[in-house]
């Protein structure tokens, strides 16, 4: 024993029998750390809590939740978790699944309490934790247990058919007795039966879904096929009379399921590309009880937390909301929503995002945002968006996929009239034929796939389309057109020089401008901020400000004391502070000024450094043949000195909101597809007046929610990616089109021919989808070969992470009264 | 030949015996977890509680 707590633990053990966990145990406990054991637990009985993951049964006798169990290390652990559990007075079930460490427990509500049952999994040293995310697994699992299960019972069911239609189709005339024949087809249809009724029903639903909604969707002929064949099947096998499709249409069945269960498995990775943002938030938080007198945490679940609230994260943790580092210096990597696998240095004053990964040393952070409001629940919801929009192009295939349906359901009806007077024996068959051989997944199956892997892939790469057709209008853009500030530049505005104008004291300007500034997200404001705040720390307390006023373009006005003082641009605060005196020295540099109602104070100038990638991108961008411009609403000098760096001889400076959006509005009068590549709130009208609207991702969250995408990294490069994705994609849904177009013209004649037997064209039409929706999948192969490198850097990441929690483990031990090495 | 009679009703009712066994066993959980029950069997739930 090392401590009293390990006595405490091997107490509790030993005196409620169970001492054969040490017996049959074959690997020692979990060290668990160091706060663990005083963790708040009645927190979880909180019913607005437990609604999340607690599923009450209709008495309200009893509850039941999925716990993830932590130190799970042997079997000796399970059996360990649930004798102890089961002992508890009021517990119903408890099962511990040794695969997947959740435990399903159920209790009896009156009697005890959630928090008593995590008390209990910590008494003998683990850990338990509710998990509502658990719930959603457990629904997604199920209905790919029944899809797979759908497929099994038609593949089953196809191979038995299959067996007792051979003897049929081998059987020379007269070897095969009639009773015996007739006893096949009997066999033939009990499992066709649920290969028809089971098997096979989402197709009669869908096809039902679209007749009550007055389409035609590519279920339609589908069941209709499958239904004619299957009753003219079962007439003929009563009548005992003329041909039966068994096998084939079993087979047909099974090809279409594969084609449709891969479908599913796609758009489902797709999803959960999505979902892993969710999941990067961590459950529980250690929340510093009243910081900064005391250094006490309690641990919370991430759910109870409130902005304003500072929490304690350690090394290898996740931030569990967005905020600001008050203490403590380290390296966040925030790969998960960038895509940018690099550890980002935070220091005191810097955001961080929850989700972000600590790699380094202890650190506090502020909360700001937390739950919904975090840039990471933003960002899956802007997905999520893009996702369920149908873009324009997934509109026109289906308009396209319903005509085509309508005609192909007319010419089958034809072609029956026709065979029926020149064979009526044959003419059901054919009309068959003709009903299933024709494929219009590639219209309504392949391109929403492509779509929808592209959006996924390109999310990982921290490339976020909020909009269904940004894949599309990306791979059409002729124009591409970029703001300067925070788009080709870093957007962190460094101050080069103060110029005090008249007598005023640089504390007293600095404040000022800090009151204006405080709120805005606009780059010099940040950049002002942390200036004021490094050179004159916490006590430039920023003076109280009335009547603050945004001008976009233009400036900020505010009142302090009843002075009426306005920051900005020359001609916006000469306004009020009359004309200019001239004989100031900017060159290049942004100028900002700072004026009041009784004259000029200061000049402010900024400089701002290119994006280390700008360049390489610019270059790209041009050799690929794209018109590139700049507008900005900085001063001409500025701009001019950026474009003249990298090479664009086309820009604009000094341009309102207004003048950008006329610009951009001329080059489309022009024929051009505009890409508005921008940051912050000056560009929202050009950025929705452009066909497509890419943000930066540290820019303001309004512009983030206009723009059709957001590139997250910050990096530029992040464009040139999403532009090959989206032609690549495009690339696939054209040539799905046109397998699909070439398919149907030599297959409908031929069936119409009456060249096509019903099970030739359940093969044909079954690896037609198939082809279609692998060739989609392509996208998925090369996103796997580039995730490959990111899991690597990641696992990397994660050891790095492993080893530092072990060292401050190692560290902390003097303060541990949690039990160890039992 | 006329076992056949005999035989291929035989073989549906084992297609869906089989069927059957396969649902229920699935549905039961019984893939769920493929480790823990192999050690379960070796633990002794009987041991009294022992006096401090």
């Amino acid at each position: 024993m090392c401590c009293a707590g390990c006595q405490a633990v091997a107490e509790t053990i030993a005196g409620n029998g169970l001492i054969a966990y040490y017996n049959s145990r074959s690997a020692y406990a979990e060290r668990l750390e160091a706060d663990a054991a005083h963790a708040e637990l009645s927190f979880y009985d909180r019913p607005e809590v437990q609604r999340d993951f607690v599923q009450y049964s209709s008495n309200g006798e009893s509850c039941e939740t999925t716990l993830m169990l932590e130190g799970i290390t042997c079997a000796a652990c399970v059996w360990l978790n649930e004798r102890h559990l089961s002992q508890l007075p009021g517990l119903q079930a408890a099962e511990i699944n040794y695969t997947t460490h959740r435990a399903r427990v159920q209790w009896d509500p009156r009697i005890l309490a959630l928090s008593q049952i995590l008390h209990a999994v910590q008494e003998i040293g683990y850990r338990a934790y509710p998990s509502s995310k658990a719930v959603a697994e457990e629904v997604r699992k199920r209905e790919n247990r029944t899809a797979l299960w759908r497929l099994f019972v038609a593949g089953f069911g196809m191979m038995q058919v299959m067996m007792y239609a051979v003897p049929a189709y081998l059987a020379d005339d007269g070897t095969m007795s009639v009773d015996i024949a007739q006893l096949m087809r009997m066999a033939s249809l009990v499992l066709t039966v649920p290969v028809i009724f089971y098997s096979a029903a989402p197709f009669f639903q869908g096809a039902w879904r679209d007749i009550r909604l007055r389409r035609l969707g590519m279920d339609v002929p589908v069941a209709l096929g499958i239904g004619l064949s299957f009753a003219a099947s079962v007439y003929a096998t009563i009548e005992a009379l003329g041909e039966v499709y068994f096998d084939s249409i079993s087979m047909f069945v099974f090809f279409l399921l594969c084609g449709r269960y891969l479908e599913m498995r796609a758009r489902q990775n797709a999803a959960a590309r999505l979902e892993y943002l969710d999941r990067a938030l961590p459950l529980a938080a250690h929340r510093l009880l009243n910081y900064p007198d005391g250094r006490d945490t309690e641990e919370v679940p991430a759910v109870a937390l409130a902005a304003g609230d500072f929490v304690l994260v350690r090394p290898g943790e996740v931030v569990p909301g967005d905020g600001v580092v008050v203490a403590g210096e380290t390296e966040t990597d925030e790969s998960l929503l960038t895509g940018e696998s690099r550890p980002v240095a935070k220091r005191v004053g810097m955001e961080v995002v929850a989700g972000a990964v600590n790699r380094l040393g202890p650190t506090t952070v502020r909360v700001e945002r937390v739950g919904e409001a975090t840039r990471a629940s933003h960002i899956r919801r802007l997905t999520e968006r893009a996702a369920s929009q149908r873009p324009r192009l997934v509109e026109l295939t289906d308009r396209i996929a319903a005509w085509f349906i309508a005609i192909v359901l007319i010419l089958a009806a034809g072609t029956a009239l026709y065979w029926m007077n020149v064979e009526p024996g044959r003419a059901l068959w054919i009309a068959v034929a003709v009903l299933v051989v024709t494929c219009p997944c590639a219209l309504s199956l392949a391109t929403p796939t492509a779509l929808a892997v592209t959006i996924g892939s390109l999310a990982r790469r921290g490339v976020v389309a909020t909009r269904g057709h940004a894949v599309e209008a990306l791979s059409h853009v002729t124009h591409v057109v970029f703001d300067k500030t925070g788009t080709l530049t870093e957007g962190r505005m460094s101050l080069a020089e103060i110029q005090l104008i008249g007598g005023a004291d640089r504390a007293g300007v600095l404040s000022i401008a800090i009151g204006l500034e405080q709120a805005s997200e606009h780059p010099i404001a940040r950049a002002l901020l942390a200036v004021t705040s490094e050179e004159m720390g916490k006590v430039s307390l920023a003076p109280m400000v009335d009547d603050l006023c945004y001008v976009a373009g233009a400036g900020v006005e505010g009142r302090i004391d009843g002075v009426r003082y306005r920051i900005g641009n020359e001609t916006f605060v000469a306004a009020v502070a009359g004309p200019a005196s001239a004989g100031y020295w900017i060159d290049g540099a942004t100028p900002v000024w700072l004026g009041s109602e009784h004259g000029w104070l200061a000049l402010f100038t900024f400089t701002d450094a290119l994006r280390s990638d700008a360049a390489s991108v610019i270059g790209a961008l041009r050799a690929e043949g794209k018109q590139l411009l700049i507008l900005s609403g900085d001063e001409v000098g500025a701009v001019a000195k950026v474009a003249g760096s990298l090479d664009i001889a086309d820009y604009a400076g000094g341009l309102s909101p207004e003048d950008k959006h006329a610009r951009v509005k001329g080059l489309q009068g022009q024929g051009a597809i505009v890409a508005m590549v921008g940051d912050g709130v000056n560009d929202a009208p050009v950025l929705a007046q452009a066909q497509l609207s890419i943000a930066m991702g540290s820019g303001a969250i309004l512009s983030q929610a206009q723009s059709d995408l957001v590139l997250l990294s910050g990096q530029l490069g992040g464009l040139l990616d999403a532009l090959h994705t989206s032609r690549r994609t495009m690339a696939i849904v054209r040539q799905n089109l046109a397998w699909a177009i070439a398919y149907n013209v030599v297959a409908l004649p031929l069936a119409m021919a009456g060249y096509v037997t019903p099970w030739m064209a359940g093969i044909g039409m079954a690896a037609s989808s198939l082809l279609v929706v692998l060739n989609a999948l392509r996208l998925t192969r090369d996103r796997i070969r580039e995730g490959h490198r990111d899991e690597r850097s990641q696992a990397r990441g994660n050891r790095r992470e492993a080893r530092g929690v072990r060292r401050n483990a190692r560290n902390a031990p003097a303060r541990s009264s949690a039990p160890s090495r039992l | 030949m006329d076992i056949l009679y005999l035989l291929i009703p035989l073989s549906l009712v084992l297609v869906f015996l089989i069927g059957l066994v396969f649902w229920w066993s699935l549905g039961s959980g019984q893939f769920d977890d493929l480790e823990g029950p192999a050690h379960r069997i070796l633990q002794d739930d009987d041991a009294p509680p022992t006096q401090r």
